[in-house]
């Protein structure tokens, strides 16, 4: 059982170097594939056994803690594991066909070891209880997720993977120096270690300076408002397949471990008279309105959805930062929730950049009559980021709501309305621009090459869709299964 | 450089003392400084040296890039190996001390399977960067 | 006062080199002196863990009789995977400089910038 844990790491690190020499697209695309499911499969199963509020441990290189590097997996890192591997699935089902057709096929061997490779760094993340571990392999992971960006048709992918690299490298340094101090003041590295002694030390100028790099630079990899510059471009100009997974899974992540710092690593109370959770509640408040407008700006589809994950950022950090349980678990839910949602209309609009080449609004006119059950599944993911009844969407926002009501801030309510009523407009802009508007005179040059291929959706992709699509209405009507997951995750954060 | 008198007859004798020293530091990692990392290094630069005097062709000749390719992928392979071989027989990842007959073997036995995985690919790694750069931007 | 900027010498320049390469990687809009104030930041960071790890008349942490005090290694093995980290950001970063100069001919961020706002 102990030994399950190190296999979600241990796999795609041995998959990853054999795919990466293997010459064909679609033994690679077959060994991604079973990677994911098989990391999903034991996600699964750890989520289940850990959900009580259990521990799953691992000391790696059978060193004992706080010498060695453990791992200590409650029901929060299984979930978020959980979340990394099944959008993994996802993304990877979705690839079968988008790959082939953005990528240059000598590369392809390459573009699918360096997924592993970020899923593996992913994975890694949300499993140690070692803050150094995590720092490397959130540097595997963006190293990646660098080269996978850059992969992308236009050459304004080169731009982004260049200005993600910059600030990402920047974000993970400052953690770096975050996690010297605090190594300083504490002499360890394990997490559970420094929180057990944070008593003795935490008098020390060096542990608040600590926080501060910490957050600021876990701030940055997760884009929240005003560090979020690098995120737009990165999602939009990435190929679709990565552009999916990012958008699930990489900034998740990164509020997971802020998550693990604020609630695990520094103790509740040493930082909530810091006036941290107020900046933070308000940077929030702000991300909403602000992505929310700038995505009903928009005029290309992903660039749209990249700016409504801004927005969709700011509810998880509006979650957390009210400092309580509903919150807590609000957030945690919503990190479920949004990387369901999220990865479901980039499908969409991935699938519709296979079909018509462009994701211009403008050019994608009339195109959802053509294709109606691609259309019908965007719809009901964007009903679901606008957060209508019997959508996973609802689930959140109802909590959320409950938590603000809960702690009688009410600007907090008003934002979170004013983000959905915004969230109508930019949904209703792609709705309006795919059904209701007439179809335009095709251009010569966006009518694509090559065979009759390119008029239908592949199964592959369309199997995709409707899962994600499906997922938001049975875990929308469904909660119990993630609201339990979330707050015994909740729970588990709370105790420590 | 190609046709400098000193600098041939300098690089050729350098070059085998560089892979020489590598190797000493990748042998002598689990007593001394040292490991796969300084010995990767150090190996690729005594490749690198080679190539800057003789030119790229020549480099490439000596090691082509496939062999580096896959030396890039075994070293990982290696490391992950002795992983799942202590997990097979019944330590955790990475516990070396189940590999041989009484524990002090057995992490002697897996530091240096480990910093040889380490070694082989950072040489590989290292000499690979450059070969890409070099033919790219190499002056046509 | 003295003895304490003194006695923190090394923080002081650390400090420094820490800036120096935060202001060139901000400041310039040339995308290889970009990597290069980057790399200045990261190898900072790299020289502020091994001055943490050094006792004053410290050793070698290799085990002998004569000594007893030796300094810490473990923020010495922490910085090798800080600097194989760095070797690889900074050759991606590199490898996307030279896309980019094939792609846009340029490598000024302005005029690159310029360039994408034209299409």
């Amino acid at each position: 059982m102990e030994q399950l844990t190190i296999l979600l790491i241990v796999i795609p690190l041995m998959v990853a170097p054999i795919t990466a020499l293997i010459p064909s697209e679609k033994v690679t695309w077959l060994l991604t594939l079973i990677v994911c499911l098989i990391s999903l499969a034991i996600s699964c199963y750890i989520l289940y056994e850990v959900i009580d509020g259990s521990h799953v441990i691992y000391e790696l290189g059978g060193w004992r803690p706080p010498w060695g590097i453990e791992y200590k997996i409650d029901s929060l890192n299984a979930f978020v594991a959980l979340i990394v591997s099944a959008m993994g699935c996802l993304s990877c089902l979705f690839a079968y066909r988008s790959v082939p057709d953005e990528i240059e096929e000598k590369m392809i061997p390459l573009f699918y070891a360096a997924f592993q490779l970020c899923l593996l760094g992913l994975l890694g993340i949300a499993l140690t209880g070692d803050i150094f571990n995590l720092f490397v392999f959130l540097e595997i992971s963006s190293l990646a997720t660098y080269a996978l960006i850059s992969m992308g048709k236009n050459r304004k992918a080169l731009t982004a993977a260049f200005s993600y690299l910059i600030l990402g490298t920047i974000g993970a340094t400052f953690f770096l120096i975050g996690v010297g101090f605090l190594f300083a003041a504490s002499g360890s590295l394990n997490t559970a270690d420094i929180a057990s002694r944070f008593d003795s030390f935490k008098d020390m100028q060096l542990v608040e300076t600590a926080l501060i790099f910490m957050v600021l630079g876990i701030a940055l990899k997760a884009a929240i408002f005003p560090l979020h510059s690098w995120l737009p471009n990165a999602y939009s100009q990435a190929p679709s397949t990565v552009g999916i997974f990012l958008s699930a899974t990489a900034t998740k992540v990164s509020i997971y471990v802020l998550l693990r710092i604020l609630y695990d690593l520094y103790p509740v109370d040493y930082w909530v008279n810091m006036l941290l959770p107020q900046i933070m509640l308000s940077l929030g408040c702000v991300a909403v309105i602000y992505g929310s407008y700038r995505a009903w700006q928009q005029t290309e589809m992903k660039r749209l959805l990249a700016f409504s994950s801004i927005a969709q950022i700011g509810y998880i950090v509006i979650g957390f930062s009210l400092v309580s349980q509903l919150g807590l678990t609000a957030a945690i839910l919503h990190l479920f929730n949004h990387a369901l949602i999220k990865s479901t209309l980039f499908i969409g609009a991935g699938i519709l950049l296979y079909r018509a080449n462009t994701t211009e609004l403008g050019s994608l006119r009339g195109l959802g009559r053509d294709m109606p059950w691609t259309f019908a599944a965007i719809t009901l993911a964007g009903l679901s980021l606008i957060g209508v009844p019997g959508t996973v969407g609802f689930v959140t926002k109802w909590y959320l709501l409950e938590a603000a009501v809960e702690k009688g801030m009410w600007i907090v309510v008003i934002t979170i309305v004013l983000g959905s009523v915004l969230a109508i407009g930019y949904v209703w802009k792609i709705v309006e621009n795919l059904y209701f508007r007439s179809k335009r005179k095709v251009h010569i040059q966006d009518v694509p090459s090559g065979d009759s291929a390119i008029a239908i959706t592949p199964k592959t992709m369309s199997a995709a869709l409707w899962i994600g699509a499906m997922l938001c209405i049975f875990f929308g009507l469904n909660t119990e299964l993630s609201f339990e997951a979330a707050s015994s995750a909740a729970t588990a954060l709370l105790k420590q | 450089m190609a046709n400098d008198l000193i600098l041939r007859v300098v690089t050729k004798w350098l070059s085998p003392i560089i892979i020489l020293f590598a190797l000493y530091v990748q042998f002598h990692g689990d007593y001394s400084p040292g490991g796969g990392f300084q010995a990767g290094v150090i190996f690729s630069s005594a490749i690198l040296l080679y190539s800057l005097t003789y030119g790229l062709d020549a480099g490439l000749q000596l090691i082509p890039e496939y062999i580096l390719r896959i030396g890039a992928s075994l070293g990982v392979l290696i490391y992950g190996g002795v992983g799942v071989a202590s997990m097979v027989l019944g330590g955790n990842f990475l516990n070396y001390s189940v590999l041989g007959s009484t524990p002090v073997a057995g992490q002697h036995l897996g530091i240096i399977i480990i910093e040889l995985g380490v070694g082989i690919t950072v040489a590989s790694v290292m000499v690979l960067l450059f070969f890409t750069f070099a033919r790219r931007v190499a002056p046509e | 006062m003295i003895e304490y900027i003194v006695g923190h010498i090394n923080y002081w320049l650390i400090v420094a080199i820490m800036m120096v390469g935060l202001y060139t990687l901000m400041s310039r809009s040339n995308l290889v002196k970009k990597l290069a104030g980057l790399s200045m930041f990261q190898t900072a960071v790299i020289l502020f863990y091994v001055s943490l790890g050094k006792v004053t008349g410290g050793t070698v942490p290799i085990i002998s009789e004569q000594y007893s005090l030796y300094s810490n290694p473990l923020p010495q093995v922490l910085m090798l995977t800080a600097i194989v980290v760095g070797v690889a950001t900074t050759a991606l970063g590199f490898a996307l400089v030279i896309r980019i100069k094939e792609a846009y001919n340029s490598v000024e961020e302005n005029e690159i910038s310029a360039m994408d706002e034209k299409e």
